[in-house]
């Protein structure tokens, strides 16, 4: 591939639970072996690929967010800032300004507009970015601190990273948080192609559906796979062939998957039925990348 | 003394409205002028992020100095309310603003 033509694939879910983090990191550390590639754990509110993978890590770099802060003594109470914030983020209550970091998305109107300059932005720590290495195999996490709400601008801050960093593979893989909000939406952004990790319940199927509006609506090429196929129904497998969504993979249930994960172990070395289900997904994804422009 | 309602409806018949930031509706009696009045608020529970805290600025400005409501406001419209007192009832769930008033005056006489 082209050294400056990199390939971004993300690995979702509506539902959460379904497998995200056990495909994205066995699919990595397997693939690792046959190529240069970089896995990075985007689910920044609870980031758990680091405990699966034997890499050794960079020292830590402390992310921060940029946050307006209120200097009464310039303040005219003019309310220019309460009424511009989008999020509710500025209430002023009296003579008091308050700034409720929380639902603040650092876009910086209430600062620009401010006429006496009374809401200086200042930077506030979110969390930590983390860079690890080991042979082929790059590793990048971003981890909120304990009680930061937003997930947005840190999942931001490490995709910046993934973009700016020179000695970072072509080939990269994003694990991403669950659901279909606002944190998906970005983690996905950048990605040429989505992997959405099912599992054949009722659950599943409702919350796959979802997944997939929403990929849709950001014109995302995306295949399904579906992990622990035998637990419930083929209602899945059926809705992806009435909507013309190509299952990549299914990875029959083994409780001895769940043993290996609990214990922090990847199971591709050891897992016949696992290794097959990954090397369709290798397979599936060569083919999406060499027509790739 | 103006005691303020989370309500589901703009009536004294209406039940509390247990919500505080997406209440359907804020109530203000004025013990002095024995007026109820209505602000609708529509556009505050249709926000993504921050109900409780404009609903916070919301309830400032109408000077009162009781909240009548049923599951309490938020964290953050907490930090907002702690700049101007205000006495909070929590816990009025299912009945109407009449009979919470009612309840509130026994409470507090």
């Amino acid at each position: 591939m082209d050294k400056n033509r990199t390939y971004r694939i993300a690995v979702a879910s509506g539902k959460g639970g379904t497998g995200k983090t056990l495909v994205a990191t066995n699919l990595a550390d397997m693939w690792s072996v046959d190529r240069e590639l970089l896995l990075v754990d985007l689910d920044v509110e609870e980031p758990n690929d680091a405990l699966f993978l034997s890499v050794v890590p960079e020292p830590a770099q402390t992310q921060f967010k940029m946050i307006p802060e209120w200097n009464s003594d310039r303040c005219t109470l003019c309310d220019i800032c309460t009424e511009v914030c989008n999020f509710n983020a500025i209430a002023r209550m009296g003579e008091y300004i308050i700034v409720f970091e929380e639902l603040c998305h650092s876009c910086y109107a209430c600062s620009g507009l401010c006429p006496t300059d009374a809401l200086p932005m200042k930077p506030r720590r979110m969390g930590e970015l983390q860079i690890a290495k080991r042979e082929q195999f790059y590793f990048i996490e971003g981890r909120l601190d304990i009680g930061q709400e937003q997930a947005v601008p840190m999942i931001r801050k490490v995709i910046q990273t993934v973009d700016k960093r020179q000695d970072i593979p072509d080939l990269q893989l994003f694990d991403c948080p669950p659901g279909t909000s606002c944190p998906v939406v970005n983690a996905v952004h950048t990605a040429d192609l989505v992997i959405l990790v099912t599992e054949p319940t009722a659950f599943g199927l409702n919350d796959l559906q979802l997944a997939v509006e929403t990929m849709r609506s950001m014109n995302k090429e995306m295949g399904v796979v579906i992990n622990r196929d035998g637990i419930g129904d083929d209602a899945v497998q059926r809705w992806c062939d009435a909507s013309g969504i190509e299952v990549i993979a299914t990875i029959p249930y083994d409780s001895q998957l769940a043993y290996a994960y609990a214990k922090g172990k990847l199971s591709w070395k050891t897992n016949s039925r696992l290794r097959e289900a990954l090397e369709e997904i290798i397979a599936y994804v060569s083919e999406k990348m060499k027509t790739h422009v | 003394m103006k005691i303020a309602f989370t309500a589901t409806a703009p009536d004294w018949s209406a039940l509390i409205d247990p919500r505080f930031g997406r209440a359907a509706y804020l109530m203000v009696y004025d013990e002095e002028t024995d007026t109820l009045k209505t602000i609708d608020n529509n556009d505050i529970r249709q926000a993504e992020h921050g109900a409780g805290v404009a609903m916070a600025q919301k309830l400032f400005e109408t000077g009162a100095q009781v909240l009548i409501t049923g599951n309490g406001p938020g964290d953050s419209a907490m930090k907002a309310l702690n700049k101007m007192s205000l006495q909070i009832v929590t816990g009025m769930y299912d009945i109407s603003l009449q009979k919470a008033y009612q309840h509130y005056l026994e409470q507090n006489k």
